[in-house]
């Protein structure tokens, strides 16, 4: 690992103004991909301002709303009584993702800021515009089976490697985010981008800015929901395909519907026609068949990765069928 | 070609002074590998003495294995490369030092974490548990009593990671079944294959209900 200076401080105003102010520096928590990238040579931080003082280290839930501080622990969240009641998704996709370690130190917020797996991305002598903007795409032709199938351009076909990630987009979490200038808050389906001109860029987020919570409107959607997580072995590993479903089932008739995917693109993917087909419909597995066949019209699969536009539809009727089927 | 720079620091485990005058004695081009582009700038204007400072170590409080250390570090040393390299406890593995095989799981205040993916002075003022420390004097630990009994290992490798995480699996209560243990276990990779035997290991610790 490259030098650099570390200091660790105790309110939120000053690191965020150390790290707007000094191109080099960077925000640490967790550390578990930072310092990963940083073994690796990928980034090359001259200063790491460890958040881990700062006090975004509570869950709570308020009528409305559900709030997870940015520094509450991955194991923390997955395993709180208040999420597996009232967030039972986001403890869902959390297991799936990384290990109990990786878990015991990854961060809510370091968990929405870890950048992809993609191969190309990680191998310094390999083009990734990702990582070298302008050098190109070593997985377009290269081996791309991790890759995604829904793209807005051929600059980049990372896709993003979170599960809990895909859980919030389904659930429509809104990320709190504070700068220099004050706070704001983005649902964390706009805060990721497409790669389209900026394949360097994974959000939204501004230069010093801090995740410092994430906010999941209440919901209605009870026991009816399921992350359902395809992989190369049976645990830790990233997705091959996922996907994250909630429903509001009331007689039998679906009142809403959100399905979300992992694994196939640049972002969490919200599969928002397959949603609006399902609402007002009866659960009945032709309606999921219907719904998963409208999931793949705009995919388009690379020569590794085209298995995935079979994987896709089987996995949302799977995902839409368990649950359903929880009472 | 061989590097002189390299031979500066080897046998040195507290290289503070030396360090110093490493960087008083380097020269640009050895400041320029460094490749940082303050470092860069600082060399170009013969800053020697400012990049010195700039890496000042930083004191770190740690308790290990019940004994206190009071330590100077540099920012960019990693939990286990300062528990293997300088602190000669070597229980703890170095398997592929990017979080992927769960060989350097240690206990900090209590819970598992990979020692690879975090650096030793972000653990200030933690308490650390390596494979050396479950043993009470010559009484080997339950679990490790177990991995001889079912023949948990064989080239031993990842086992120091493996006993770590399952006393780690039963305390978190994430041993209720073979399935659960599996699951909870899926962050230690043993290439000889011996999972069958790591899992009847901690399925016996398990239900024994001994301390762990």
């Amino acid at each position: 690992m490259n030098q650099f200076q570390y200091v660790k401080p105790s309110d939120p105003k000053t690191a965020i103004a150390i790290v707007s102010k000094e191109p080099a520096a960077k925000f640490i928590a967790g550390g578990t991909n930072l310092l990963d990238l940083m073994k690796k040579g990928i980034v090359n931080p001259e200063k790491l301002v460890d958040i881990n003082n700062l006090p975004f280290k509570s869950i709570e839930k308020a009528s409305n709303v559900f709030r997870l501080g940015a520094l509450v622990l991955n194991s923390d969240a997955a395993e709180h009584e208040l999420v597996k009641k009232h967030v039972p998704l986001l403890s869902m996709a959390l297991n799936a993702g990384a290990s109990p370690q990786l878990r015991n130190m990854a961060t809510i917020g370091g968990n929405i800021m870890q950048r992809t797996r993609c191969s190309y991305f990680y191998d310094t002598v390999m083009p990734c515009n990702k990582r070298e903007p302008g050098s190109g795409c070593g997985a377009l032709k290269g081996y791309n089976r991790m890759h995604a199938i829904y793209n807005n351009t051929e600059s980049c076909i990372a896709v993003h490697p979170s599960d809990m990630c895909v859980a919030l987009s389904a659930l429509n979490a809104a990320v709190v985010i504070q700068g220099t200038g004050g706070a704001r808050r983005v649902s964390i389906n706009d805060f990721f981008r497409l790669p389209a001109d900026h394949p360097e860029k994974d959000s939204n987020l501004l230069k010093g800015e801090m995740i410092t919570a994430v906010e999941i409107p209440a919901n209605t959607f009870g026991k009816n929901i399921y992350y359902l997580k395809i992989r190369d072995r049976s645990s830790y590993a990233f997705a091959l395909v996922s996907v994250a479903v909630a429903l509001d089932i009331s007689g039998g008739k679906i009142r809403d519907a959100r399905l979300s995917l992992g694994g196939v693109a640049h972002k969490p993917w919200r599969l928002y026609q397959s949603e609006k087909f399902l609402v007002g419909k009866q659960v009945s597995q032709a309606n999921f068949l219907e719904a998963s066949k409208l999931s793949i019209q705009n995919a388009k699969g690379y020569e590794h990765n085209s298995f995935k536009l079979k994987l896709v539809p089987k996995a949302i009727v799977e995902a839409l069928q368990k649950a359903s089927s929880n009472a | 070609m061989k590097d002189e720079t390299q031979y500066i620091e080897v046998g040195d485990d507290f290289p503070g002074e030396s360090r110093r005058n490493f960087f008083k004695q380097s020269t640009l081009l050895t400041a320029l590998a460094l490749t940082s582009g303050a470092v860069v700038k600082a060399a170009e204007s013969n800053w020697d003495e400012k990049i010195a400072a700039a890496f000042e170590k930083l004191p770190v409080m740690l308790e290990i294995n019940g004994k206190k250390y009071s330590l100077s570090l540099e920012p960019r040393v990693t939990l286990l490369d300062l528990l293997r390299e300088q602190l000669a406890l070597n229980g703890t593995k170095k398997g592929c030092d990017h979080g992927q095989c769960g060989a350097c799981t240690v206990l900090v205040n209590g819970r598992r974490i990979n020692a690879c993916l975090t650096l030793a002075v972000m653990q200030d003022g933690n308490k650390i548990t390596t494979i050396e420390g479950l043993c009470q004097g010559d009484k080997l630990h339950p679990l490790q009593e177990a991995f001889i009994k079912h023949d948990g290992f064989q080239c031993g490798y990842c086992t120091p990671g493996q006993i770590m995480s399952g006393v780690a699996v039963i305390r978190e209560g994430h041993a209720g079944s073979e399935a659960e243990i599996k699951e909870y276990m899926s962050g230690n990779l043993c290439r000889c294959g011996c999972y069958p035997h790591i899992v009847d290991a901690i399925m016996e610790v398990k239900k024994g209900g001994q301390q762990v």
